[in-house]
């Protein structure tokens, strides 16, 4: 069986290696300095998918609500494998918590039509929140896997998952359609392919091409990324971004780090001999 | 019972979660300030004695869904019992642990309900919200550090109910128990449906020695400035000799340093041990919020100027390479 799959990928600051220099002098960060990568959890998620289309066959279409850079994420996909990608941007869009983020990706998903799975990452490293997924899953009403590891067996009806859980993992066996959160612990994710990557770099919207000649170019070539907005999505205003957030910012608070003063002790051995014996003789150690 | 602050009780094959106890503790300095009752429910299979626990532990009233099927988490039947428990009581507020299992429990049930929902907080409060001429009284302050630095936000969640919040375990402190509280405990009774059992477990293997970093006296961290998953040995190594516990940062365990259960911080665990040791760590806001009410602090970095040295008792400006093997040295050296 031909299995029918979305994977749901967002553009993230790469939170992993603030360096000093994008550190402004109050200790926050400057976003624009951060590069924009692929979520990392989603490229174990799209491996997934690419490993059930390899096993199985099937189409794997990729989706990604952001702004329009978001392309990036969807050009990645598609060079690792991905059969189709829809960019979900809108001005509407902006602004939103999980729960208004999770209906947008509901109607986006509902829209795309039939499906059998859909594979998120277990979290984003913008929040670590873990919640787009099975927000998705409860509103498409369909049961979710979170934490999935691999996928041990599935044929027309049943599948069969290992999922992390504390300590240990399960077994857990049930049916499609499903939705899956996939963990860093599942297979690595494949490279991109140098040439797919190649042609997939020329990969525009239709609002960022130039001219009608390279608009007609690029759509012969198949390059041309659809966006989808607030009217394609079909979803209401009033339950998307900002308007449809029911988390508010009450306020931000730039913590004040106080001129404290550690007691110092310098690296020679004596300095450290010091230390250790000021431990002891207050009995920390 | 409308209104009040609700917790779900997780448990393994009975035995309850710290986080939820934790909860609970908060829950009821949360309920009191609200004037209300705290609520909490516990789904599971052999699950009555609890019950009673939970009642000395400060909640007033227990729901218990008691079923051979719900030993285990699952994420159907778990939800439509949480889901309708909350649209019968209307909790004004529901926290959950943010543990895998209530990570995969919360977000279901706050999409379900069109809520709001916010993880991995690290503080709770009562507060009011003011929002043009609107004044909402005694709103959840979910507050949590935010994504850009030094900073914390305070989120609310003014026009839906309930307010919902995750916490990892270690942020709170645990209840002391009161056996003399009295409180009520509502027998469920459910009956599962087909639907609810569409997944089933067919194995479950869970290693009986968990990595238990709340309680160790002292604790060594490494960071990204311990440079490679060979070096995080010196690190180790200086666990061994101390009798501490290893900890890391999230970078370091996204590096493959040391497995995630280590992780300590804002989305990890957090931790207030006798000492601890930061060792090539910056000290970012979500680390620190995992470890900086620990009694004593040692930060040893190579940048002077590192946020770290802010939180520390005792600071070494030097490499960890040198450093730790001379503390090694000099600790044996002592007896
Ligand atoms: C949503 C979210 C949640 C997060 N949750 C957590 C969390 O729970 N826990 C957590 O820890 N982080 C968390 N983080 C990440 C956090 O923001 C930091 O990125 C992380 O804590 C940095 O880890 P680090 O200190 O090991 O690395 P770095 O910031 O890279 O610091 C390394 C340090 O090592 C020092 N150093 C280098 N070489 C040496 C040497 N030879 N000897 C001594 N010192 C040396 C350097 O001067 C530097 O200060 C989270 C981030 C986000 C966005
Ligand atoms: N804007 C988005 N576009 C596409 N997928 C998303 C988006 N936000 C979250 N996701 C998916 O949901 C997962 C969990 O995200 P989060 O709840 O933000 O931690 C991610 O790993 C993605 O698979």
């Amino acid at each position: 069986m031909a299995y029918r799959m979305v994977c749901l990928m967002k553009q993230v600051p790469d939170t992993r290696n603030i360096s000093a220099d994008v550190l402004r002098e109050d200790g926050t960060v400057n976003r624009q300095a951060l590069p924009a990568v692929v979520n990392p959890d989603d490229l174990f998620a799209l491996e997934m998918a690419l490993d059930v289309k390899d096993k199985h066959g099937g189409e794997i279409t990729v989706m990604s609500m952001g702004p329009p850079a978001a392309i990036e994420v969807l050009k990645d996909a598609m060079s690792r494998g991905a059969d189709h990608a829809i960019l979900l941007t809108d001005k509407k869009f902006a602004g939103a918590d999980t729960l208004a983020t999770s209906h947008v990706l509901e109607s986006a998903i509902r829209k795309n039509g039939p499906f059998n799975l859909i594979f998120c990452g277990r979290q984003a490293i913008d929040g670590d929140t873990a919640q787009v997924g099975p927000q998705v899953a409860e509103k498409l009403d369909i049961p979710q896997v979170t934490f999935a590891e691999a996928i041990e067996f599935l044929d027309k009806n049943d599948i069969v998952i290992r999922r992390a859980i504390e300590g240990g993992f399960e077994r857990i066996r049930g049916r499609i359609p499903l939705l899956v959160t996939v963990t860093n612990t599942a297979a690595n994710p494949r490279p991109p392919s140098i040439k797919r990557k190649m042609f997939w770099k020329k990969a525009q919207t239709r609002s960022s091409v130039q001219s009608e000649e390279e608009r007609v170019m690029l759509s012969k070539r198949g390059l041309l990324i659809p966006v989808w907005g607030l009217a394609e999505v079909g979803c209401a205003a009033e339950i998307c971004g900002f308007a449809g957030s029911e988390t508010w910012i009450k306020h931000i608070e730039n913590v004040k780090l106080t001129a404290h003063e550690p007691k110092c002790f310098d690296t020679s051995e004596t300095g450290i001999k010091e230390l250790i014996n000021e431990l002891i003789n207050e009995h920390i150690i | 019972m409308e209104n009040g602050v609700w917790v779900f009780i997780e448990n393994d094959l009975g035995t309850i979660a710290d986080v939820s106890l934790e909860l609970l503790c908060k829950g009821r300095e949360l309920a009191d300030q609200l004037g209300c009752e705290l609520g909490c429910f516990i789904i599971g299979h052999q699950v009555s004695d609890a019950a009673s626990d939970l009642i000395a532990f400060g909640a007033d009233m227990v729901c218990v869904a008691d079923h051979a099927q719900l030993v285990h988490y699952l994420t159907l039947p778990y939800t439509r019992i949480a889901v309708e428990l909350i649209k019968e009581y209307r909790p004004s507020i529901v926290l959950i642990g943010a543990t895998h299992t209530g990570r995969d429990l919360a977000p279901r049930i706050a999409s379900h309900m069109r809520t709001g929902l916010t993880a991995d907080c690290t503080d709770l409060q009562i507060g009011e919200y003011k929002f043009g001429k609107k004044i909402w009284k005694e709103l959840l302050w979910q507050i949590r550090p935010a994504f850009g630095g030094n900073v914390i936000a305070t989120i609310v969640t003014p026009e839906t109910r309930p307010q919902m919040a995750t916490v990892r375990e270690g942020v709170f402190r645990q209840p002391e128990a009161d056996p003399a509280r009295k409180g009520t405990v509502v027998d469920l009774n459910p009956t599962l449906t087909e639907q609810d059992l569409i997944f089933k477990i067919v194995e479950r293997v869970k290693a009986e020695k968990k990595v238990n970093l709340k309680a160790a006296r002292i604790i060594v961290a490494g960071g990204m400035g311990v440079g490679s998953k060979d070096n995080f040995q010196l690190v180790r190594e200086l666990a061994r000799v101390l009798g501490g516990e290893v900890g890391a940062t999230r970078a370091a365990v996204d590096a493959g340093f040391v497995g995630h259960e280590r992780q300590i911080g804002q989305t990890g665990v957090t931790v207030r041990p006798n000492l601890y040791i930061a060792c090539g760590i910056s000290g970012a806001i979500q680390h620190r919020a995992g470890m900086q009410e620990s009694s004593r602090i040692i930060a040893i970095n190579t940048d002077s100027s590192a946020p770290i040295f802010s939180v520390a008792h005792y600071g070494i400006t030097g490499d960890l390479n040198e450093v730790i093997p001379r503390m090694i040295k000099a600790y044996k050296e002592k007896d």
